[in-house]
């Protein structure tokens, strides 16, 4: 046996069938390939696949947000980290996704006859900004590395409260999902807590710039535990986790953070909703429209687009 | 040719002997900042000297990951008895010659990602596991399996994943976690396991490795995340040489 007769040329395996040429998709043809994705009894399978989205989509936009890092962070250990993160958000990103288009394929956008797209990556890229249901903390642009890493801390403490409840969902695959961003969040929230303590203890400069980082990401923590229809309901059903139930949990456990860095917390208000809606409901802020173009453009400009 | 019950997990009193080393030592446990419930630092040496928590290491080189050899991999059913385990036995030798495409010293059995070879009827259905979510080698991991598996006569293949119960740097065999060390890749130490909110480390963990090339235990973290997702950077300052670790997770 020898590891080159796998490779005997890079080429090989580039041009042929399957869904797996797709020019912006070459993995795994279908991530959830052999799984069982019936619906839990009790539960409504359109609200499992928006659920679905919400925490498909978080991890989904702010994995791009952080992959705008690479080759500009502060050093080289950094730029490795946060493309490392990005990379485990988005592989929840697509399985998250790949549930949602199971559950309800009627999500799934339509594209010309004949296109590989495969269900998750239509959701990805094919998806208007009003259809994304991300909280809109994690579209806001990166700011300096001090924006980066509170931002960092907020979200990932939160995600990972509460994908350790979701571990216990009836729904086996988003249960499997969730048990396993729980191993990964844990490096992502050591990682920003880390950070956020050095900087906030570090140089004149470097305290200030965490502290107005804070004014910047602040005014959208509180959207994290705010309560849409549909996390109530699949709650209820199951197979969901009210966020407002680990909001407790999260502020406990930023607040010892906060202490450690000699950190008041800040004193700012909340971003309200528009309209009546908030990012889950697809109203998002301006940012949004370029993050989404730059991240669409050209898988829509090529929906048949092949190797 | 191995036989499917040449491996199987230690019984739970098994010494651990991949512990030995006290992989994670008790300091590692941050105590500035735990989240409330969280147990108190200190119990971390117990937990990982706990029987049971460790990557079997009762199989040969070479051979499958335990995880194959549990009850229910075989495919019953629709295949004769009789047939089934001399053909199971066979495909599972097969692939458990594919090797990762990142850590290509490493099979995919010793890395403890696949998880389950069966024949059913004409097909091969094989079943591997992400060690992260967004691993992007599951695809060349996939085409390698179906092409070694070919090449051994077997036209039907099909992969398929398994996310439950997920990946954990213990499933890679005492073999694969000598080959990592023959290869100047310091091996992950046992997973520490606790009930209840994970906990913050405020502090880098502080693992208690040697230097794949010297030998020596003076060492440092150069950053939790590596060239791939499962590896941090470390640098040995007595020979100077940067290393990578598999991590815990």
């Amino acid at each position: 046996m020898s590891h080159d007769s796998d490779h005997e040329s890079v080429y090989d395996g580039l041009l042929g069938d399957g869904d797996s040429q797709w020019a912006f998709g070459t993995d795994f043809e279908d991530p959830l390939a052999g799984m069982d994705t019936t619906i839990p009894d009790g539960a409504d399978a359109g609200a499992l696949a928006r659920y679905c989205l919400m925490l498909g989509d978080d991890a989904l936009i702010y994995s791009h947000r952080l992959s705008e890092w690479a080759s500009r962070a502060p050093d080289l250990e950094e730029d490795i980290a946060l493309a490392n993160i990005a990379l485990d958000l988005l592989g929840q990103a697509r399985l998250l996704l790949t549930r949602a288009a199971a559950a309800d394929p009627a999500l799934v956008p339509t594209l010309p006859d004949g296109s590989p797209v495969p269900p998750e990556d239509a959701l990805a890229f094919f998806r208007a900004e009003g259809e994304f249901r991300n909280v809109r903390l994690v579209e806001l642009g990166n700011g300096d590395f001090a924006v980066t890493i509170v931002r960092l801390l907020v979200f990932s403490t939160y995600r990972l409260a509460l994908l350790q409840r979701l571990a216990a969902s009836s729904d086996a695959i988003l249960a499997a999902i969730a048990a396993k961003g729980v191993k990964e969040l844990t490096y992502h929230r050591d990682y920003a807590a880390r950070w956020f303590v050095t900087l906030a203890l570090g140089t004149t400069e470097s305290r200030e710039r965490l502290l107005a980082a804070l004014v910047v990401v602040w005014p959208y923590y509180r959207e994290l535990s705010r309560t849409h229809p549909v996390e109530g309901r699949v709650a209820t059903e199951g197979v969901g986790v009210d966020p407002a139930t680990v909001a407790d949990e999260v502020d406990a456990l930023l607040g010892q953070v906060f202490a450690v860095g000699e950190v008041d917390r800040p004193a700012i208000a909340a971003i309200g909703p528009v309209s009546g809606g908030t990012g889950r409901d697809g109203r998002h802020t301006e940012t949004m429209g370029l993050l989404l173009a730059e991240m669409q453009s050209v898988a829509r400009a090529h929906p048949s687009g092949r190797w | 040719m191995t036989t499917v019950a040449s491996v199987s997990a230690p019984p739970d009193n098994a010494p651990p002997d991949n512990v030995a080393a006290g992989n994670m030592a008790p300091d590692a446990v941050a105590a500035d900042a735990v989240p409330p419930g969280t147990a108190p630092s200190g119990n971390m040496a117990a937990d990982a000297a706990a029987p049971g928590n460790m990557a079997p290491d009762a199989a040969a080189p070479g051979n499958m990951a335990p995880d194959a050899a549990a009850p229910g991999n075989v495919a019953a059913g629709n295949v004769a008895p009789g047939n089934v385990a001399p053909d199971n036995a066979r495909a599972r030798a097969v692939a458990a010659t594919v090797t990762d495409p990142e850590l290509p010293m490493l099979t995919l059995a010793d890395l403890g990602v696949l998880r389950d070879v069966a024949v059913n009827g004409g097909a091969v259905i094989v079943t591997i596991t992400p060690t992260y979510l967004g691993c992007p080698a599951m695809a060349t991991m996939r085409d390698d399996l179906v092409r070694r598996l070919r090449d051994s006569g077997y036209d039907d293949v099909r992969v398929q994943v398994s996310l439950s119960p997920a990946w954990s740097s213990d499933d890679i065999t005492a073999h694969g976690r000598q080959v990592l060390a023959e290869h100047g890749i310091s091996a992950p130490g046992p997973v520490r396991r606790a009930d209840g909110p994970v906990e913050l480390t405020l502090m880098p963990a502080r693992r208690a490795i040697a230097c794949p090339r010297c030998g020596a235990a003076e060492v440092e973290l150069t950053s939790e995340f590596g060239p791939t997702a499962c590896k941090a950077l470390y640098r040995c300052t007595a020979c100077l040489e940067p290393f990578e670790h598999v991590k815990e997770i």
